[in-house]
């Protein structure tokens, strides 16, 4: 009866809310970023190891000398699929601040897979006297942090171009398509051969974007494969259980009339 | 509706002192439950089991949340990266927030159909309104805590409705705040409320339960249970009726926790809080749309904040508001398009919440609210008086028994409603 | 009136392999909700500590911090070594040879909590109270450990817990 008409409008009440509020989110002028086929989207998706090791490496030559990486330790490096030897090189390379001596001054030790990333700067003034006045935001929540997500990332990234000719460019600013209003504090953070891939993969631009635009995506969610996983046995398990229930329900109530 | 006889020895010792087994017998088996109810009435019992997934995970997370400015949003990001399986209880419970209101606004939903706020049920519906409240400043403030940029403004945004108060509203503000701003000592006592609501909301259930077994489930007919043919006993069909109806939440509860579980949040809830720059767009949890589009719609602060609670409120005063003795839209023609109107409207302004508060949407807005009030204060007191139901069916059984079979019963008792 | 159809033997399996699922399911979502209790990533990744033994001076103790716990790293004199390698295990409450109790007899690692209650025994500073056998003291309830850091006399059932220890350099030790 209602039953059917109910349930479609809470259907259309649900989807016209979920819809248009992610949109609203995205805030300004930006144009919509192109969707990218990811790996890791989709129910079955997974992060492809190879991507997320070139992305790391990206982060770690380009990225990181102006973004901080608060959330990820050297340890969750393991998920890319680095042994723990290959960690803890990778810690070694970067240098924390020790606990103090007994003297009580503080210096700098080599960082063990526990440590988490180092910031590049002391703190949100630093970083901002050195970057023009901007603040470079923390990039291990940025993926999950904008509407658009990786898609968004990875047009930022790939958006740079010469401003049309009737922008008028507020100093120090680039030009960039999908960043909201069109000027951006970043300069072009990518070149082409910009870093050196161990695996051979040519450097292009847009290849250290998707790359890194995964690599950042794990960063936000490295859970994500669990998840999905563990999703995926679960709907499983409720569709078999309710299922039984349901001819539970049938039977216990063949007698009522 | 003999007592209960137990055998087992250890049963019987401890129901001597303390009978809960009669207790349970009485609430499962001697309890008379309307044979006729559909599927809308899982989503009472529903409610419970969401509540009871929200307390657990919520008492699972507060082991490790810490409510300091510095350290809450630090603590949560350590939750879903460090804490066994804390991303999971996490998930659960922000998006079992999003799922009580579905539940629960369903639950509401179907009661306005079937009337199911009328004698004698007046205090059982008022008692599910004020859960409703309670539901509403429990989500509130359980968002704040995460202290990202949507927590932050939201919090600011809305302790600064209490500002509209004519000559006390920055008082009771800085009363809120426990300071000049949404701070640390605001993160506190919003997350020592945050814990304390639910074990309010339990308190306040179980006398919406009491009230509701005063006088039995309402049912689709909207007609009272005439005998021991229009009734069975609540166990074994409601609760496996239940049950299956949870497991089929669970399906759509799981599709979202495990894919989605992002969706009905907001991205820049994920940017730690920043008292010096508000986001773009502020928008609240899709829940309160509909409330935050009636706020925004009319143009002067204090009345927009009034017309807001007015809209709650007036959900109050609704069993006199509708004074026709029909319950059950199903024999109430005019009434059922109304109702359909209204949900229509609800939907409306949820989706105009959203939107910024610009040109079209404004108007639209406009139009939203004063249908919504038009609805309740108008509307429903005119239907009372001109509105001539269809005939009612004798007994529930009668339906189903006759062998017509049509809901649509005999010319002697059509008129008996009015 | 439901035996009419399938009899009672169908109906109740259906009954049996639902409730089963039921519990089956109740007992896994119950796993995660005792498991976030456990230590979580960031704290097992704390759970070995290095430590520079180079710096401890024969006679000299330092106390380290692992797993939130002290640890105790005593370099000893020969008299102490001496002293504990001349111990009658059958007097001992929990006999255990000296020579089993540290990967170089000079350098001592020892759990610095008592085994009674868990209080930390005095006897790393030079000014601290060290028991009748020189080695530690714990003041809570009078436990004396020797320069081993067996348990002599007092409450305590066991000797001090000599931690899982290696030496990944000459003197460096991993802790854990």
């Amino acid at each position: 009866m209602r039953a059917p008409a109910l349930l479609v409008a809470v259907a259309t009440a649900v989807a016209l809310v979920t819809g248009p509020v992610s949109p609203a989110g995205a805030a300004g002028s930006g144009a919509e970023p192109p969707a990218q086929d990811w790996s890791f989207s989709g129910v079955f998706g997974t992060y492809d190891r190879a991507e997320l090791q070139r992305g790391f490496q990206v982060y770690a030559e380009v990225c990181a000398a102006c973004h901080s990486l608060d959330y990820i330790a050297f340890r969750n490096l393991t998920d890319l699929g680095f042994s723990e030897t290959e960690v803890k090189a990778i810690a070694a390379e970067y240098e924390v601040p020790a606990a103090p001596d007994e003297n009580g001054e503080v210096f700098p030790r080599p960082a063990t897979p526990a440590d988490r990333f180092p910031a590049p700067f002391e703190n949100a003034n630093a970083a901002r006297a050195s970057n023009n006045g901007a603040l470079p935001p923390d990039l291990s929540l940025i993926v999950e942090a904008r509407a658009g997500g990786a898609d968004y990332i990875n047009a930022v990234l790939v958006g740079y171009a010469d401003p049309p000719s009737d922008t008028d460019m507020a100093d120090g600013m680039s030009y960039n398509s999908h960043f909201p209003g069109g000027q951006i504090a970043m300069p072009p953070p990518l070149f082409e051969e910009g870093v050196t891939y161990a695996d051979g993969t040519a450097a292009t631009v847009v290849q250290q974007a998707r790359d890194v635009t995964a690599f950042l995506a794990w960063a936000s969610e490295p859970n994500m494969e669990e998840r999905k996983r563990m999703g995926v046995m679960t709907m499983i398990f409720l569709v078999v259980m309710t299922g039984l229930l349901y001819v539970s329900k049938r039977r216990i109530w063949s007698d009522v009339h | 509706m003999s007592g209960p006889n137990f055998s087992n020895p250890v049963v019987r010792w401890i129901e001597h002192r303390l009978p809960v087994f009669s207790f349970m017998h009485h609430e499962l088996h001697e309890y008379p439950t309307p044979k006729n109810l559909n599927y809308w009435w899982n989503f009472g019992s529903l409610a419970g089991m969401v509540l009871v997934i929200m307390l657990v995970t919520g008492i699972v997370l507060a082991m490790h949340y810490t409510p300091h400015v510095d350290y809450a949003f630090a603590s949560v990001e350590r939750i879903m990266r460090d804490v066994n399986y804390g991303w999971l209880i996490r998930y659960i419970h922000s998006n079992g927030a999003s799922f009580f209101f579905i539940v629960v606004y369903i639950h509401i939903f179907r009661g306005l159909y079937y009337g199911s706020y009328k004698a004698p049920r007046e205090l059982l519906w008022i008692l599910g309104v004020v859960i409703l409240l309670l539901m509403m400043a429990t989500a509130f403030m359980g968002y704040v805590l995460p202290w990202g940029q949507m927590s932050f403004w939201g919090a600011t945004v809305i302790t600064n409705l209490f500002s509209a108060i004519p000559g006390i509203g920055d008082w009771i503000v800085t009363l809120l705040w426990g300071g000049f701003a949404v701070d640390n000592p605001t993160l506190n006592r919003f997350y020592s409320l945050h814990y304390l609501l639910p074990f309010v909301i339990v308190g306040v259930v179980v006398l919406h339960v009491i009230a509701l077994h005063r006088f039995g489930s309402n049912n689709p007919l909207g007609i009272d249970i005439r005998g021991q043919q229009d009734s069975i006993p609540f166990h074994p069909y409601y609760t496996v009726k239940d049950m299956f109806g949870l497991g089929v939440f669970l399906i759509f509860f799981s599709a979202v926790v495990f894919f989605l579980p992002n969706a009905m949040g907001h991205a820049d809830n994920y940017i730690p809080a920043d008292p010096l720059v508000t986001p773009a767009h502020i928008v609240p949890e899709w829940y309160f749309l509909p409330f935050y589009a009636i706020l925004r719609a009319i143009p002067d602060k204090l009345l927009g904040v009034i017309a807001m609670f007015a809209s709650i409120g007036v959900l109050f005063i609704l069993p006199w508001l509708d004074r026709s003795p029909v319950r059950s839209a199903s024999f109430r023609p005019i009434f059922k398009i109304f109702f359909w109107v209204l949900l229509a409207d609800c939907v409306l302004l949820t989706y105009l919440g959203a939107k910024p508060p610009e040109g079209i949407y404004v108007v639209l807005a406009r139009f939203g609210t004063a249908y919504y009030f038009i609805h309740f204060l108008l509307l429903l007191p005119a239907l009372s008086i001109f509105e001539t139901p269809r005939p009612l069916p004798r007994s529930i059984s009668r339906p189903v028994l006759d062998p017509a079979g049509s809901v649509a019963a005999p010319a002697a008792v059509s008129k008996e409603a009015p | 009136m439901a035996e009419t159809h399938d009899g009672a033997t169908r109906r109740d399996f259906i009954h049996v392999a639902s409730a089963t699922m039921g519990v089956v399911g109740g007992a896994c979502v119950a796993w995660p909700f005792i498991h976030q209790m456990n230590p979580a990533a960031d704290t097992l990744a704390l759970a070995s500590t290095e430590f520079d033994t180079a710096g401890v001076a024969e006679g000299m103790a330092v106390t380290v911090l692992w797993r939130g716990k002290p640890v105790f790293v005593r370099h000893r004199t020969a008299a102490e070594i001496e002293a504990a390698g001349a111990v009658d295990l059958d007097s001992l409450p929990d006999p255990q040879a000296d020579a089993d109790r540290s990967e170089r007899p000079e350098m001592l690692v020892l759990v610095g909590v008592c085994t009674h209650l868990g209080c930390v025994p005095l006897g790393q500073k030079a000014t601290d109270p060290r028991g009748e056998w020189g080695g530690w003291f714990c003041p809570c309830h009078g436990s004396h450990y020797d320069t081993s850091g067996r348990i002599r006399k007092g409450p305590a059932p066991e000797n001090l817990e000599v931690p899982p220890y290696t030496y990944i350099t000459d003197t460096v030790i991993r802790i854990g």
